[in-house]
């Protein structure tokens, strides 16, 4: 059983840190949605701001080591040029999937996306888990607020989710090895 | 002492500056990528690091305006009550831009060279 350096920055990328955000969204948004006052007594809203707030920014920070590793880290190894006359393209993913017009598009639109789109999440994330420290429990009757932060929030997590689901696949047709 | 910490108030000015930092920074990265797909010169000057191509400078450049932006709007409305709806508009906007701009169809319609 072994793991090369590549495969295992390319696990911590995606498979650790970007995961990680991806799960964590569901109770960040649970958080927010239902930070209100009619619905949570003020010692639950004192309580639960606690939580939200380290758990908004463990999520910005994770989405930042998500986009830098995979930009600064993986993608050189994704799309440097094979030297001439290479045949075998296996260890050449960028390459190996324009070789073919049966995958060309996984580069063309896939990778594409990808690359550009994820960077939006860590921005977002920030933005929201500096609004919710900012705020604390006044967040709770901040009805304008807390929609603009939960729209920043879902948009991060969108980012987030289109670079994971396509990270996946194009890893599954050229794996980074 | 709970009922102080959610009944006080706090000017909405530095949640504003994020907001909007937030939407430039996206807006930047959609913008430049689009620049970056019409002109090849203006994309190889974005290489800054060959290995990873004008991608270093796309995002690079869009999160050194974003932490800019939000430093230079959070002393502008540090310790202001502003119209909270209008930036939230114009956050949405640019965000809509920053979402367009990285989409490849979109900024494939603006290929050059």
């Amino acid at each position: 059983m072994e793991i090369s350096a590549r495969e295992g920055w390319t696990v911590l990328h995606g498979m650790l840190f970007g995961a990680a955000f991806l799960l964590a969204f569901a109770g960040g948004f649970a958080g927010l949605f239902s930070l209100r006052p009619e619905w949570v007594t003020r010692e639950g809203i004192q309580e639960r701001m606690t939580r939200l707030k380290l758990g908004m920014w463990t999520m910005a920070l994770i989405a930042w080591a998500t986009v830098i590793t995979g930009t600064f880290i993986v993608y050189p190894w994704y799309r440097a040029s094979p030297p001439e006359g290479t045949t075998d393209l296996s260890a050449f993913p960028r390459s190996l999937l324009l070789s073919s017009e049966s995958t060309a598009e996984w580069h063309r639109f896939g990778m594409e996306w990808k690359e550009h789109v994820a960077w939006i999440a860590p921005i977002a994330a920030t933005v929201v888990a500096f609004a919710v420290t900012y705020y604390g429990p006044i967040l709770a009757r901040k009805t304008n607020e807390r929609r603009a932060i939960m729209i920043f929030f879902v948009v991060a997590f969108l980012a987030a989710a289109i670079a994971g689901i396509f990270g996946a696949f194009i890893n599954k047709v050229a794996p980074i090895q | 002492m709970v009922d102080r910490a959610i009944e006080q108030d706090k000017p909405n000015g530095p949640v504003a500056a994020v907001l909007l930092a937030g939407g430039i920074g996206a807006a930047t990265l959609g913008v430049v990528t689009t620049l970056a797909e019409a002109s090849g010169s203006f994309a190889q000057s974005l290489a800054w690091i060959p290995a990873v191509g004008p991608l270093t400078g796309k995002t690079l450049v869009s999160v050194i305006v974003f932490f800019t932006a939000w430093l230079v709007l959070h002393f502008l409305f540090r310790g202001k009550e502003v119209n909270f709806n209008q930036i939230v508009t114009i956050s949405m906007v640019l965000l809509i831009i920053g979402l367009l701009g990285t989409f490849p169809p979109f900024f494939e319609l603006f290929a050059g060279e």
